[in-house]
């Protein structure tokens, strides 16, 4: 990839410290008016790591994300990201501290086009005041040329070219969720959170999405946290994988140790299919 | 695709022939992107500097008051069309513009409170003051959305019809009001006929000026990252949130640029109306503003003078009504089964309907189809 983008994300990776953690999430409990969604929920994502997090239907996945993007507040549990403590920081504060995510179940701005959708994940970006905005000319007019050239790169890299005037909400869904994560791309994250990046998608689709992910965690050095119910691409994409159920932790290890585990296929197949084969046979 | 990189920031050449082949970024996200654009925009505006020679004195004060309500009706474009938050209190922020105006630059020796300030003063006080009342109402905005929002901001038109009415000493009082906004520019009347121009002409001119002076800076707020952030609030607020959006600031910026519009509507209609009576900043002048931007068109600066323009010379039709259909009267105590005020407002409520059924873009969107239409034209696909 080239150009513009590389080198922002370049400054940005540069403020990272590789030895430490990206993410700390601690001892995490979320509850709902009786429903327990996390329960004492630990682990950490190293700098440059791709970490998975399975779980079946209900087992707090999206909310461990919604905690980290700080749509819900934990009633017990720290969470520290690039260092911070991000509890009770209102998701705008965390976007700004480099966390970007993308939703199980798209959350474009579908009335805007694709290059207006991508100009928003360079909101916090954005030196300029309403009083610039207003004359459009200097400052505010060179900034918005240098961030389209941004956005122009990673219209580039996830190849929808030919969509870029298009209100998203008339694009298919596989070029939706792609838009998503080219949103998510252009705030020039420290950690990325994809929701079932592939869930909906034919064979095609998911092979083009799983390159764009590969291409991000070892050519852009982002690190990511991926929630995915298609067993194949969490065996063959993560570094390490955690499995969920109940909102309580099962395991965390590399894709084989899990795969593997009878705890894991329990939770998965139910007790009685515990000693079967293991799940999911990577392709 | 390379060449479309390599030439970020210069303004760059267009290759004749491809309107929409855009040599760098800067030319793409210019005001006015096409020739076709620069031009038609060009003759709009010479037509609009010639038409007060063209036309009567009477038609020039119809035609300034809707370019005064063009103004509003940008300001209540940027809060409901951009930003998504309805407002129902429009009125009283036009109310503000205009008393202060009236009280700047009202004598200083006359029946009630003035200072004798030039324009140059009251105007830019007159969007100041209402956009600090809009400051200190959007916190609201931040608590509640939607129908709530709309019922509480409808209590300040409420409030402030109340407050005009009784505040004498300010706005002269119910069915007395004061003399309006006494507008000069270095020393020249504005409003008075001189050797050269009629007082309906200057008045006019002047409204066309401040007009353009307040568009061409909303269209510019739009097309920025401000703007982006209004839509994203309006399409989506948590994910607005989650991409970095600050809910709270954007609403407050919000409120805050539109009231200032408001309050510079109000001034400028009330140099050209020459009275201001308290009881006119009332809910149905805050309908009026939202019919324009419904019929003009949400989120779009043009739309919003179309509507403005539209709804401020739809009155001049249904006067002439009564005339041909003999079942409506005239004036709100003629006989009939309706009166021509009652068709009026009627007919925002249907017109209202239409639009958001037949085309949700407003006269924007209608322009927009035959525009589209001509571009293709002999052939219809
Ligand atoms: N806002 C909420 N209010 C009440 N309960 C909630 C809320 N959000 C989540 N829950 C509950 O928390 C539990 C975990 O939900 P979550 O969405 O995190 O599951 P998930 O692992 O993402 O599931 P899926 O694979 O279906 O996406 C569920 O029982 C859900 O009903
Ligand atoms: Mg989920």
């Amino acid at each position: 990839m080239s150009d513009a983008f590389a080198a922002a994300l370049e400054k940005t990776s540069a403020e990272v410290d590789d030895a430490r953690p990206v993410l700390e999430f601690s001892d995490v409990h979320l509850h709902f008016a009786g429903v327990r969604a996390i329960s004492g929920i630990s682990f950490e994502v190293g700098a440059k790591e791709l970490f998975a997090i399975i779980g079946p239907n209900g087992a707090g996945k999206t909310s461990i994300f919604n905690v980290l993007s700080g749509v819900y507040r934990p009633q017990r549990g720290t969470v520290r990201f690039v260092g911070e403590d991000i509890v009770g920081r209102s998701p705008h504060q965390i976007a700004a501290m480099g966390m970007a995510r993308t939703f199980q179940n798209i959350e474009l701005f579908s009335n805007l086009t694709v290059i207006d959708n991508l100009m928003l994940g360079r909101h916090h970006h954005v030196r300029y005041g309403v009083l610039a905005a207003l004359v459009f000319a200097g400052r505010a007019h060179s900034e918005e040329v240098a961030h389209r050239a941004v956005v122009e790169d990673i219209i580039d890299f996830l190849e929808i070219q030919q969509y870029r005037k298009f209100p998203v909400g008339l694009l298919p869904y596989g070029i939706q969720k792609r838009v998503e994560l080219g949103r998510a791309l252009a705030m020039e994250p420290k950690l990325l959170l994809l929701d079932e990046p592939v869930a909906g998608m034919n064979v095609e689709e998911t092979e083009d999405m799983a390159r764009f992910v590969l291409d991000i965690r070892d050519e852009l050095a982002v690190p990511i946290i991926m929630v995915e119910h298609d067993m194949g691409v969490v065996m063959d994409l993560a570094d390490r994988v955690m499995v969920v159920d109940f909102g309580s932790p099962i395991t965390t290890g590399p894709p084989h140790d899990v795969q593997r585990d009878p705890d894991v296929i329990r939770a998965y197949l139910g007790q009685e299919h515990a000693s079967a084969a293991p799940m999911g046979a990577p392709r | 695709m390379t060449a479309l990189l390599t030439d970020r920031g210069g303004r760059g050449s267009r290759p004749r022939g491809r309107p929409e082949l855009y040599t760098s970024y800067s030319s793409d996200i210019a005001l006015l992107n096409t020739p076709a654009k620069r031009a038609g925009v060009l003759a709009i505006v010479a037509a609009a500097f010639a038409l007060p020679f063209a036309v009567s004195d009477q038609v020039l004060v119809l035609l300034g008051t809707g370019l005064a309500m063009s103004v509003g009706a940008i300001g209540l474009n940027i809060v409901t069309g951009y930003a998504g938050q309805v407002s129902l209190g429009h009125a009283f922020f036009v109310g503000l513009g205009a008393y202060t105006a009236a009280v700047l630059s009202g004598d200083p020796d006359g029946r009630l409170v003035g200072f004798g300030l030039p324009m140059v003063v009251w105007l830019p006080a007159a969007g100041l003051v209402a956009g600090a009342a809009g400051l200190l109402v959007a916190p609201l905005a931040t608590r509640l959305r939607g129908l709530y929002l709309a019922i509480v901001t409808l209590g300040l038109v409420f409030l402030g019809e109340h407050v005009f009415r009784e505040w004498d000493s300010v706005t002269g009082g119910p069915g007395v009001g004061r003399d309006a906004v006494q507008a000069s520019l270095f020393g020249n009347s504005l409003t008075a006929g001189g050797a050269v121009l009629s007082g309906a002409q200057k008045v006019y001119l002047f409204a066309l000026v401040v007009l353009i002076a307040a568009a061409v800076p909303a269209r510019n707020l739009a097309r920025s990252g401000v703007g982006r952030a209004f839509a994203a609030v309006r399409d989506r607020d948590i994910a607005a949130e989650v991409i970095g959006v600050s809910l709270t600031k954007a609403k407050l910026l919000a409120f805050t640029i539109s009231s200032f519009y408001a309050g510079i509507c109000g001034a400028l209609l009330y140099t050209i109306t020459r009275t201001v009576e308290p009881n006119s900043f009332n809910l149905l002048l805050s309908v009026r503003f939202i019919a324009m931007v419904l019929i003009g068109g949400a989120a779009t600066i043009s739309g919003s003078i179309m509507g403005a323009m539209f709804v401020t010379l739809l009155p001049r039709f249904t006067q002439q009504v009564p005339r041909f259909v003999p079942f409506i009267g005239q004036g709100v105590t003629g006989g009939g089964l309706l009166t021509n005020v009652e068709l009026e407002a009627m007919l925002y409520g249907l017109l209202i309907i239409a639009f958001l059924i037949f085309e949700p873009r407003g006269l924007f969107g209608v322009w927009l189809r035959v525009r589209n239409y001509w571009k293709g034209w002999p052939f219809s696909y």
